[in-house]
């Protein structure tokens, strides 16, 4: 038996299919971009096909929170994006301040969202040791 | 705070899995609770309350 609750299993074919969705618009967008380079609106529109499922992704981290029933879990999950969102904010506060003062290299922005999910490993850790 | 929760599922048998299924929650969560890790909300607290037939008070003290 399933030790997921229903809402996890929805949460996780989501996030799945989601990324699956990330890895063929990133390739698939790369390959266009190197083969021949668009421009004007289709540059623009084809350049924020692989952010769509990560902003899916965002967003079925947010519905998995509304449709869990399970307050225990809700909480454990809510901490664990808490602190990934914490995680995120931290360093890309110090990393724009460092680069600002030309100090380190610049990174691109889709960088947060790494952190963000790195951040999440490390809810889950602090969720293991919690109390 | 401190709980009964362990006492009272072992004087009816019954396995963490058992009551959480009584409960509606997941297995996780009766552990939590029984563990002092999670404290529940007042409608859970009252559930397991009226699951044990007991005053809340008589299963959850401050502590």
């Amino acid at each position: 038996m399933s030790t997921r609750s229903p809402a996890q299993r929805r949460y996780n074919k989501r996030v799945i299919g989601l990324s699956l969705a990330y890895a063929a618009a990133l390739v698939g967008v790369s390959l266009v971009f190197r083969d021949s380079p668009p421009s004007g609106p289709i540059a623009w529109g084809l350049a924020l096909l692989p952010a769509l499922p990560l902003v899916g992704i965002f967003i079925a981290m947010g519905r998995y929170l509304v449709e869990e029933g399970d307050e225990y879990l809700r909480a454990v999950e809510s901490r664990k994006a808490l602190i990934a969102t914490g995680f995120m904010l931290i360093v890309t506060t110090c990393w724009g301040f460092l680069q600002s003062f030309d100090q380190v290299p610049r990174v691109d922005f889709y960088w947060a969202a790494i952190l963000w999910f790195g951040g999440l490993g490390l809810g889950g850790c602090a969720n293991r040791f919690a109390k | 705070m401190k709980n009964r929760l362990k006492v009272l599922r072992a004087e009816r048998d019954w396995s963490q899995g058992d009551l959480a299924e009584r409960l509606e929650v997941s297995r996780q969560s009766v552990n939590a609770i029984e563990t002092g890790r999670y404290d529940p909300s007042l409608p859970l607290a009252f559930r397991i309350a009226k699951l044990f037939e007991l005053p809340v008070e008589a299963i959850f003290e401050a502590g």
